[in-house]
């Protein structure tokens, strides 16, 4: 019998502790204004490869917009290399933390800009297609829910361990597509938490 | 060392689903969880040591010109895993209302005072022990919409990172003995009578500052225990 301490919500007014500068609607007077500990450009000076933008939104159930969530994302380098002891590759970008956290704003919007991560060593020796573990928090979310974000112009996603687990027929909900922004490779991926198209979440 | 992360243990954690907290209707999902195996992606997680916090930021009630109105109050632990072994450098991060329950946040608009020598936000990060230390003033209780008359108990609001990204944990700390634990959906959500109670600070005379401020002890469990060792004998 395990005796973790149990999860409780982020509630309604997490925004100036977590995300004070976060691109939601909380707007810190300058009296109560508060350091950002982490934030939602995961790009360093160091980091090598191409650069992105993930944008989306988080809808409820009834499919309408969850202003007060927050976004936490979690990607290797470039080179499928995560900043963390249990990656024991060398790693030439020792300022890239690979991690990045983002409220959402009244029309349930977030983004980060980032890095488009590699190919990451799998289960059983199989290689993961590259992706993005997400970690989303909100009022009404006792427990913080996972998901992760797929590349469509991808090709190795059609071999990828953990997408193989999920139904083909919602695979979909975790495959974020591409536009050009001028240069910029933009990634749209809406979470759905609930309801028709729910976004596929993962029990870890 | 390596550690696994099993997932008997978030039987403790509250259902996605939990109707009398009514905001979890339309925000739980409602399709079964999709069962995978943790991935390098899960055993790793973000690293945040002491280059990430100033000195001071740890402290909640010198953050203005002057000090905050309010019971001041010395929180305090551990950060551990699963075997009890302390988990040292990890972030923690704390939120709360002021004493007299209002948020700083421009949501909360109950009529309640601001205290403008209080923000309500702090950082720490654990020591080589795994012990956290905050000084701040105990929050107010504060109305809430969930149904009528209903009241949050005092509580401030924990994250903490821990060593992969399957450790993270957000939660809320409660002071012992408050009148409104029966009555809130949020802190009853965790069923079971023992793992809601380690969600409940015990009060801590020994650390207790005389003439200048009381004391509250809170350790966290975090997910994460040691691989038991393989057998190697192969069938």
């Amino acid at each position: 019998m395990s005796d973790i301490t149990p999860s409780q919500t982020v509630g309604p007014y997490f925004a100036y502790g977590l995300a004070p500068h976060s691109r939601c609607d909380w707007k810190p007077s300058a009296n109560y204004d508060s350091k950002e500990t982490v934030g939602a450009d995961l790009v360093t000076p160091d980091a090598t490869g191409t650069r992105i933008r993930i944008e989306g939104r988080v809808l409820d159930g009834d499919g309408k917009p969850i202003n007060d969530a927050m976004l936490e994302i979690w990607q290797a380098d470039a080179q499928g290399r995560y900043a963390h002891p249990r990656d024991s590759r060398a790693r030439t970008n020792a300022l890239f933390k690979g991690f990045g956290r983002s409220a959402t704003d009244k029309d349930g919007g977030y983004s980060f800009d980032t890095i488009k991560p590699g190919v990451v060593a799998g289960p059983d020796g199989k290689p993961q297609s590259p992706h993005i573990v997400f970690c989303i928090y909100s009022r009404g979310m006792l427990r913080q829910i996972y998901t992760r974000l797929y590349f469509a112009d991808e090709a190795g996603n059609d071999a990828d361990p953990i997408l193989a687990l999920v139904p083909r027929d919602r695979r979909g909900t975790l495959i974020a597509h591409k536009e050009m922004r001028g240069e910029l490779p933009v990634y749209r991926f809406d979470v759905r938490v609930q309801g028709e198209n729910e976004t596929v979440f993962f029990d870890i | 060392m390596s550690l696994i992360y099993p997932k008997e243990s978030l039987s403790a954690f509250p259902k996605h689903l939990t109707p009398e907290y009514k905001s979890t209707v339309k925000r739980s999902p409602s399709k079964p969880l999709i069962i995978m195996p943790h991935t390098l992606s899960e055993l790793t997680g973000p690293v945040y040591g002491h280059d990430a916090v100033q000195q001071g930021d740890n402290d909640l009630t010198k953050q203005h010109k002057g000090e905050p109105l309010g019971e001041r109050i010395i929180v305090h632990g551990q950060v551990l895993d699963e075997d009890k072994r302390p988990i040292a450098d990890t972030l923690v991060e704390i939120w709360q209302a002021n004493a007299c329950g209002r948020y700083v946040h421009n949501v909360d608009q109950h009529p309640a005072p601001l205290d403008p020598n209080f923000t309500g936000a702090g950082r720490t990060v654990t020591d080589k022990n795994g012990h956290y230390k905050f000084i701040t003033v105990k929050p107010g209780a504060y109305p809430w919409g969930n149904h009528p008359n209903a009241w949050r108990p005092n509580h401030i609001h924990f994250s903490v990172f821990g060593q992969s990204f399957v450790s993270r944990l957000v939660t809320q700390m409660y002071f012992p003995g408050d009148p409104l634990f029966p009555f809130d959906p949020i802190f009853n959500s965790v069923t079971d009578e023992k793992a809601r109670l380690r969600m409940v600070s015990s009060f801590d005379l020994e650390n207790t500052v005389p003439d200048w401020a009381l004391c509250f002890r809170f350790d966290i469990v975090l997910r994460g225990r040691e691989q038991t060792p393989v057998h190697t004998e192969q069938h």
